[in-house]
């Protein structure tokens, strides 16, 4: 699995949506501006809205009362960091549904298909973001 | 953003079901309970025509795969129209290609009915 880019983040875009279904679309529009605004092609403004709205489904499944969207705007790319608040899971679980992916359910099969990489980060307490990575066109 | 849903009787034991808008985690309950209702009915062959969706998410997806399950408990199909470039990628990416029936036309979807 490629690490995200390490590269230092130029813009920083943060968005916090009420963990509930109806919100999922505004999160769809805001990173669909920024990829706009980076200059990705229409085609992959498409995958990378659907990735988050997928990843977001994904986090509101976990429960809690929010889910935390950040779009670093880098030079090579932009990295989405998809923060939930609900039930910690176990990271081997977490890890596991990354890697078989195939087997895993079909939202993190379509992020791990539209996206370059895609990667748990375990934070302090159980959860773990999910941060995926678009690169931007040679 | 919302998505609208028509029914409509088509030749014989067939309906048609028109989609407009986005399929996402808010939206597909409501394409979920149109498709129960008409299997409820009794209409086992459908055809669900994509033209005018702009975005399908893995819900969306989900409810098209039970929608099919369901269905071909009884002997029925599920057809697709769609000739939007992404929305079709997403039936490749997910291999779904292979399960669905995916029309370029109305007519060719009904025709191909079982």
């Amino acid at each position: 699995m490629n690490a995200p880019s390490r590269n230092t983040a130029v813009d920083v875009v943060e968005l916090r949506i009420p963990a509930k279904a109806e919100w999922v679309s505004i999160a769809r529009l805001a990173v669909s501006a920024v990829a706009s605004r980076m200059q990705f092609s229409i085609e992959e403004i498409e995958d990378v809205k659907l990735a988050v709205a997928e990843a977001l489904v994904h986090a509101i499944g976990r429960g809690g009362d929010r889910a935390d969207l950040v779009c670093e705007s880098l030079p090579d790319g932009l990295r989405i960091r998809v923060q939930n608040f609900g039930s910690p899971v176990p990271e081997a679980v977490n890890m596991a549904i990354v890697d078989e992916a195939a087997a895993g359910p079909l939202g993190v099969f379509l992020i791990r298909a539209l996206m370059d990489s895609v990667d748990y980060d375990p934070r302090p307490g159980g959860n773990a973001d999910l941060v995926m990575f678009k690169r931007l066109p040679a | 953003m919302d998505i609208k849903v028509n029914v409509r009787e088509a030749r014989g034991d067939s309906s048609v079901v028109d989609l407009a808008g986005e399929i996402d985690v808010y939206t597909s309950p409501k394409l979920k309970d149109a498709i129960s209702n008409l299997i409820d009915r009794g209409v086992y062959n459908l055809v669900i025509n994509l033209e005018k969706v702009r975005y399908i998410d893995s819900t969306g997806l989900g409810v098209l795969i039970g929608g099919l399950k369901r269905v071909r408990e009884h002997g029925g199909s599920v057809n697709l129209v769609c000739t939007n470039p992404q929305i079709k990628k997403i039936f490749d990416i997910t291999g779904l290609v292979m399960i669905f029936g995916i029309f370029d036309s109305e007519d060719a979807a009904l025709r191909a009915l079982v």
